[in-house]
């Protein structure tokens, strides 16, 4: 069972790697969204850093709704997916493992970069370590709840913008308790509370999202 | 009398046809009745003036607005669990007149917050889960609008449906949880009603009216979904020689 779900993992991860275009395509989205705020509103040091942490993880969210396309597309395209489906293990372990791999492969990478900007935007250190923090806990919400949208819209015409319109009212906690630590910390009040709520979130999205999005994957294909 | 015996579309499409003029009716009688202890027997509020009256418009529709994605939530399930065809038409024919009640809850919200709080629209809690109340109504339709094929765009759809109804909750409690502008719930099961008898009494009637008409609207945009996906059956295509 657990190889199977790291073949999966390893597959989508490899594929990615030897397709880098592809994969950086979302992750310089991100950074040139994010850029773009501080030219449209002004290089105010304190507005920035009132903003910062908001608009960082929108740009999080649609990064990640960018990248949610070739979850399943791919696969589904070539009939790779439908094989997968039809294999002995449950389809709940595929669905969770394509969404570990999106997160490995769009997540991390954020992770990465989101200090950065976030010096950009004149935050203090420890609300970097804090944004850090609430994107390691975050971004895996958002490939969870965005396979779900993935496997409701495959192979539709127009996914991509229809994906956008049904998982971005679900990402609505996870934006609000990532960006809300981040503000805690720049405000005094804390990030406890919501890095705790956000974490409540990834438990519930761990357990219920993968196999909602095995019957997504399911009601698609047949 | 078997309850499941108007399970299939063909026995519950006369059954629906039977029964739309009833509570069409009841859904008039209603409004009139409402918009008449509204308007004319209702006080003028000691603090809000007349402009309180909204009330009677908005909280109906935004309880209603509620109320019909969680029918829409328990259709799909069922639908989902036993593959039954008439949950998915139920479902899906609720789904307009759910969203169009979020837009009037969130329509008269504004045009009671300008005078009331000054400001068409703040970021409040229970105003900002409305909306995606609205956003969760609109993706729902979305998806179900672009799968052609009717049995996967009524399970999708249904799928969506169960996963946003975790956000009506957060909806409810939202005044709880983060304590903001929006005033707290007025109407209560555990204590006496914060207001006065007769403006209770007009907004359960007219809460009653949005539930009747709910129901006559769903009930005629099912007949019309069954007629389209059944029309290669025989029973419609007697039903269109009678009428013919």
């Amino acid at each position: 069972m657990l190889k199977f779900l790291f073949t999966v993992i390893r597959r989508d991860v490899l594929l990615a790697a030897r397709r880098r275009g592809d994969w950086l395509t979302a992750q310089f989205f991100f950074v040139m969204v994010v850029s773009m705020f501080p030219l449209g509103v002004g290089p105010e040091p304190t507005m920035l850093r009132t903003i910062g942490p908001g608009v960082v993880w929108v740009a999080a969210l649609l990064a990640s709704l960018l990248s949610l396309g070739r979850l399943f597309a791919d696969d589904y395209r070539d009939g790779t997916l439908e094989q997968m489906l039809l294999c002995p293990y449950p389809n709940t372990l595929l669905a969770l493992g394509k969404a570990i791999a999106h997160w490995i492969i769009n997540g991390i990478p954020l992770l990465l970069i989101a200090p950065v900007l976030g010096i950009q935007f004149n935050l203090p250190p420890e609300a970097l370590l804090i944004l850090v923090l609430s994107l390691a806990i975050g971004t895996p919400i958002l490939s969870l709840l965005g396979s779900i949208g993935a496997a409701l819209t495959l192979g539709l015409r127009g996914g991509g913008v229809l994906v956008t319109l049904l998982i971005l009212p679900l990402y609505v906690p996870a934006l609000i308790f990532g960006a809300g630590a981040v503000e805690g910390v720049i405000s005094g009040t804390g990030a406890e509370a919501h890095l705790s709520l956000l974490g409540a979130f990834l438990m519930m999205s761990l357990l219920l999202a993968p196999w909602v999005s095995a019957m997504a994957l399911k009601v698609s294909v047949e | 009398m078997n309850l499941y015996y108007y399970a299939s579309p063909s026995t519950f499409y006369p059954l629906a046809g039977k029964l739309i003029p009833w509570f069409a009716a009841l859904a008039l009688a209603l409004t009139v009745a409402g918009l008449y202890i509204s308007f004319f027997v209702a006080p003028t509020d000691f603090q809000q003036g007349e402009g309180y009256r909204i009330i009677f418009i908005h909280v109906p529709a935004a309880w209603m607005s509620m109320f019909i994605y969680v029918v829409m939530a328990f259709w799909s399930a069922i639908g989902l669990a036993w593959n039954t065809r008439l949950s998915f038409v139920m479902a899906r024919a609720l789904a307009p007149t759910g969203a169009m009640f979020t837009f009037v809850a969130l329509w008269t919200g504004a045009f009671w917050g300008k005078p009331m709080w000054g400001a068409w629209w703040v970021w409040d809690a229970r105003l900002t889960s409305e909306l995606i109340l609205f956003f969760l109504y609109v993706g729902v339709m979305a998806l179900q609008a672009a799968i052609d094929d009717p049995r996967r765009s009524d399970r999708a759809g249904a799928l969506l449906n169960l996963v946003g109804v975790i956000n009506v909750p957060i909806i409810y409690f939202s005044v709880k949880w983060w304590n903001t502008l929006h005033q707290g719930s007025s109407v209560s099961l555990t204590r006496a009603p914060s207001m006065a008898h007769i403006m209770l009494w007009g907004m359960l009637i007219m809460a009653l009216a949005a539930w009747m008409y709910a129901i006559a609207v769903a009930l005629v945009r099912a007949r019309s979904l069954i007629l389209e996906r059944e029309r290669q059956t025989d029973w419609v295509g007697a039903l269109l020689e009678a009428k013919s």
